[in-house]
């Protein structure tokens, strides 16, 4: 799969279940916003590691809301404990999904350990998670990740991927104003 | 309402000495300043301070991994409409400065981080020197606003630090020292 395909999917089952996204930062993030910005998307512009602890955080104070983190390989391997994190306090409304693409795309494909011997979904199951799948093909990806969302546990999924990137441009947002927009719709939504 | 609270042991003493009145304090303070939603990492000076707000089914408490998860954490539940504050040891603001830069800092957040002030003339573990001593020159340098708190009388401070966090979305700082807990009553 290529990268830009799985966050099409995601994307789509999101629109479809007005579900928030927590994006990482970098390429996803920039593919994210690429397909079709909309106000339920928060992408991250740093601090590299956090967005399943920001999505965690938004999951536990949002408990009305279906939270999507869209985490990579890379990222996740900075921050395992946050999985821990998220096995014991078990938000039902998050799901976690991981990209694997076994390398750092932002910065020129330079291998992470999930392309030795290290397996995300195994280290997820070890640290609590129940529901972990890994995937392989966009069908698969689709109705998983369907389920997932619309399930009332916390899940994890991890997406393996093709070293691919699309040449897109940076994020012209500004940074308040994306979180502004961000906060809003979650306020309105829960207003409406 | 709570879901699948994460219940850390509770202490078998529910009488009330001096020590818990200064614990108590100090939650009162940061609940009136408006904080709502905590991240902790325990420390010996912080441990009252925890145990009282895990006890409280109306806070939402999460115990961390690592400090910097909970600048993440703290960020998400500011988009979720809660106010938050991190408790940990000032050694953990080290582990968090590019977090606390780069996304609470970034994107306007209030945060109020409460941290028990290690080092100094009281400190027995050696290895607490070296942060203990470069704090102050640390928060100074980021640009972190903060307070120290020696007396029960300074513990007003709080509430003023976290409604000041909230207000101005920005990162606030307390730093307990030792001695409030050993200040004659």
């Amino acid at each position: 799969m290529k990268r830009v395909d799985i966050l099409r999917i995601v994307l789509k089952v999101a629109v479809e279940i007005r579900g928030f996204i927590i994006s990482n930062l970098g390429f996803p993030s920039r593919e994210l916003y690429h397909i079709r910005d909309r106000d339920e998307n928060f992408y991250m512009l740093g601090s590299m590691g956090l967005c399943g602890s920001i999505a965690l955080g938004l999951a536990v104070s949002s408990p009305e809301k279906e939270v999507i983190a869209i985490e990579g390989d890379g990222s996740i391997l900075m921050n395992l404990g946050s999985l821990a994190t998220a096995a014991n306090i078990r938000p039902p409304n998050l799901t976690i999904l991981i990209i694997d693409n076994e390398a750092h795309s932002s910065t020129g494909f330079q291998p992470t350990f999930t392309a030795g011997v290290t397996d995300l979904a195994a280290i997820a199951r070890g640290a609590g998670i129940e529901d972990v799948v890994t995937v392989r093909d966009e069908k698969e990806l689709e109705s998983r990740f369907f389920d997932a969302v619309k399930s009332d546990k916390l899940s994890l999924i991890v997406a393996k991927s093709d070293k691919s990137w699309e040449d897109v441009p940076i994020i012209d947002l500004d940074p308040l104003l994306m979180k502004k927009r961000f906060i809003k719709a979650i306020r309105a939504d829960f207003e409406g | 309402m709570r879901r699948n609270k994460y219940k850390t042991t509770q202490s078998p003493f529910n009488w009330m000495n001096d020590k818990d009145m200064i614990d108590t304090l100090i939650v009162d303070a940061m609940l009136a300043g408006g904080i709502d939603f905590f991240c902790s990492l325990p420390c010996n000076m912080l441990a009252g301070i925890i145990r009282i707000i895990d006890g409280r089914d109306d806070l939402d408490h999460i115990p961390i991994t690592r400090e910097e998860e909970g600048v993440g954490i703290a960020a998400g539940a500011h988009l979720g409409g809660k106010n938050p504050a991190i408790l940990m040891q000032n050694s953990g603001l080290g582990n968090s400065i590019n977090a606390l830069l780069s996304l609470t800092t970034l994107y306007r957040m209030p945060l109020l981080l409460l941290m028990s002030h290690r080092g100094g003339r009281y400190e027995r573990i050696v290895a607490q020197m070296p942060m203990g001593d470069a704090i102050i020159p640390l928060l100074e340098t980021l640009g972190i606003d903060y307070c120290s708190i020696f007396r029960r009388s300074d513990i007003a401070s709080i509430r003023v630090f976290a409604k000041d966090a909230i207000l101005k979305s920005e990162i606030k700082a307390v730093l307990l020292q030792k001695e409030l807990w050993d200040e004659e009553s």
